[in-house]
């Protein structure tokens, strides 16, 4: 779980945009303990936050700068990244 | 040693070329490759690219490392630009140094496909006519870099 703890999230590329922000601070609620969890706690924060995570194939993520799966487990003050696939080279 | 940078300005080839193998009398093959922007139908004004400072460096880095030990490279140069760049720019740079022709050109071909499926970037496509895209990412890539996965 994440207890009595902030997340910092990051966005990039078209999650960025759709979600409206590049970072944002959330406090999300003790029940929120892994990457698929936030993921379902920020869907249900608005429009934007829902079009961003509409479809769940085509999200990445990182914790703490390290690639991320969904099960992985989430401690207050992490750095969460979300992303589409990589594109680079 | 190796070299790892990401940057908003272009690079020099040939005098990263010449930083690699200033004074190395141990090196018996050198493999380079080039990513440019392409612009194949005729109707792109601007690739820009995103990374994630921070990440971007640190991954491009260790990618680098498994190259290093994998082939036993003798030097390594990875440039990654970022930012606005026009088409005809170069975008990537990998240059690597072996002991012979084998490990110089597996190395390459390894580091350009584990920079395509695992670097933090994206791609937006900015066209001649006020549109723009973000890059989808390609199976066909990621097929590539299984294949060093399965390799070992």
């Amino acid at each position: 779980m994440v207890p009595h703890g902030d997340l910092t999230v990051l966005y990039f590329a078209w999650l960025r945009e759709r979600a409206g922000a590049a970072e944002e601070t959330v406090t999300p609620p003790a029940s929120v303990s892994t990457v698929a969890d936030l993921i379902a706690w920020l869907r249900e924060r608005g429009p934007r936050h829902a079009a961003a995570f509409a479809d769940a194939r085509l999200i990445r993520c990182a914790v703490n700068q390290e690639f991320a799966a969904p099960e992985t487990e989430l401690h207050a003050g992490d750095e969460v990244a979300f992303f589409p696939p990589v594109t680079g080279g | 040693m190796a070299t790892v940078r990401v940057q908003t300005d272009d690079f020099d080839v040939g005098a990263e070329f010449a930083a690699l193998t200033a004074g190395r009398h141990d090196i018996g093959g050198i493999g380079c490759f080039v990513g440019t922007v392409r612009d194949g139908a005729n109707r792109l004004a601007a690739l820009t690219l995103e990374q994630y400072p921070g990440m971007t460096g640190q991954a491009l880095a260790r990618i680098v490392a498994e190259a290093e030990r994998r082939f036993s490279l003798l030097g390594c140069t990875v440039i990654h630009r970022h930012g606005r760049l026009s088409p005809g720019a170069n975008i990537v740079l990998v240059i690597v140094a072996a002991g012979h022709r084998e490990p110089a050109l597996d190395a390459t071909h390894f580091l350009i496909d584990w920079l395509k499926t695992s670097a933090p970037f994206w791609k937006k496509e900015e066209y001649a006519d006020g549109t723009a895209a973000w890059v989808d990412a390609r199976e066909s890539d990621d097929a590539a870099a299984a294949r060093w996965a399965r390799a070992g």
